[in-house]
């Protein structure tokens, strides 16, 4: 038996406890040990975003992390999003404007999106295709994720406490 | 794909990385932002027995002005370069060059000291280091040295960072004020390396060049200081005549590898038009 390590973090504010060897992934500790399978393996080689998850106060690759760093750490995956039932603006947003088909890549996306707005609520859309473009979309040619983005800025600055 | 399995130590200080990394040994890699060793360890292309995570050293972050330098810790992430109101006032380059690697989630991990320890020519601070005459502090058992960017890079993952010390400080001259810049970067799409990168630093008096510094990316083993070409600016305007010699020149120094971004005469022409329109660039920014 490998040599574990206990890691302790909040998940989408709630306090989590896993043990894992060194080299365990992030996204496989979030899919497989926590049962959030929102975050999804694209590529598993940093380049898709699929797996994106925020990580305080930061996108990450979830592929591209090792659980063990993770100690301490205030994580928010796709399940944290919604508050009571109801869908944040964001993901309102992208089902509003067709920002998905597959809907592969949303989780990631929504999470970029969700950290690209904390800290630019009004972003141009050079500035949401700069700020996205470590996710990668097959189906929708981007056009329809950047007004979704663009959608959901509008909304949540109009009433910022839905943020 | 998951990393081959190994030993993870995580140490607060210098002090304490610097003794696991002589405890250790050879079988040891520091882990940075891990951006570019996680996916070599995925690959098994590196197999290290034991990762020492400098990610908990708090010594190793921050950006301050000290006299006429920016220093720079070594585990600066990206995001913080491009972020920092200091960075963007003072060396404006470094700004823009941290601006063009990768995307934005490895922007928020990847470092400044793993970007230049790493050694790979496709990374993009060597250059602008080349380019911003910068020095590196390298912290051992023994103590310090710094040592110049010029000179640091030996090879294809080759550095004169010896296996007992740790990169941790970037001391970057401020550039004088008036002073132009750009990074000028081709690559195929977001995350990729450069097909050929540029990185200019130009001073201009009376409407002629009184200074310029040109590093260059990706179109050698190790990123490449285009002194030839710089002497060939000396003095002279920017015009046609001075930008096609000083392009010609950054060419004939350029020894890159033919792969999927393109074969070794279109990357060498890449590198000719970057170098250009960098000096274009920077000499609409300068003053003078």
């Amino acid at each position: 038996m490998a040599k574990t390590h206990p890691v302790s973090f909040k998940l989408n504010g709630k306090p989590v406890a896993v043990e894992v060897e060194a080299r365990e992934l992030l996204i496989y500790t979030l899919r497989e040990k926590l049962a959030h399978t929102g975050p999804h393996i694209g590529c598993e080689t940093s380049h898709c975003g699929a797996c994106t998850v925020d990580c305080n106060g930061m996108s990450v690759k979830s592929c591209t992390v090792l659980t063990v760093q993770c100690e301490g750490a205030e994580v928010l995956t796709v399940e944290g999003l919604e508050r009571g039932g109801v869908l944040h603006a964001l993901q309102q947003a992208f089902h509003e404007e067709h920002g998905l088909q597959c809907g592969y890549c949303t989780p990631g996306m929504l999470m970029r999106a969700y950290r690209l707005l904390q800290e630019n609520p009004s972003p141009s859309e050079q500035e949401i295709r700069y700020g996205m473009s470590g996710n990668l979309c097959r189906c929708t040619g981007y056009q329809n994720i950047v007004k979704a983005v663009q959608a959901a800025a509008r909304k949540l600055t109009a009433a910022p406490a839905a943020a | 794909m998951i990393p081959p399995s190994f030993e993870y130590y995580a140490p607060r200080s210098i002090g304490e990385a610097l003794s696991l990394l002589s405890r250790l040994g050879n079988d040891s890699k520091l882990l940075a932002g891990g951006h570019s060793l996680l996916p070599m360890m995925k690959l098994r292309f590196a197999q290290p027995a034991h990762l020492i995570d400098l990610n908990r050293i708090p010594d190793l972050r921050g950006i301050r002005e000290e006299g006429a330098e920016l220093v720079v810790g070594a585990m600066t992430t990206e995001a913080e370069l491009i972020g920092s109101s200091l960075v963007r006032n003072k060396v404006p380059l470094l700004a823009e060059g941290a601006g063009s690697i990768a995307d934005p989630q490895v922007r928020y991990k990847g470092t400044i000291g793993g970007d230049i320890s790493h050694g790979d020519p496709g990374n993009d601070h060597p250059a602008l280091m080349l380019a911003l005459d910068a020095s590196f502090v390298l912290t051992g058992p023994k103590g310090q040295r710094t040592v110049k960017a010029d000179g640091y890079f030996l090879g294809l993952y080759a550095t004169q960072l010896a296996a007992d010390e740790i990169l941790t400080q970037i001391r970057v001259p401020i550039p004088a004020a008036g002073s132009g810049w750009s990074y000028q970067k081709l690559k195929r799409k977001t995350g990729d390396f450069a097909t050929a990168a540029a990185a200019v630093v130009l001073q201009m008096q009376g409407g002629r060049v009184a200074r310029v510094a040109i590093g260059l990316t990706n179109v050698a083993a190790t990123a490449l200081r285009a002194r030839e070409a710089e002497a060939a600016l000396a003095g002279k305007p920017l015009d046609e005549a001075s930008l096609g010699a000083a392009a010609r020149l950054a060419m004939s120094i350029c020894d890159p590898t033919a792969d999927q971004r393109g074969d070794v005469a279109y990357k060498t022409a890449m590198c000719g038009e970057m170098t250009r329109r960098a000096l274009q660039a920077a000499a609409a920014r300068a003053k003078g």
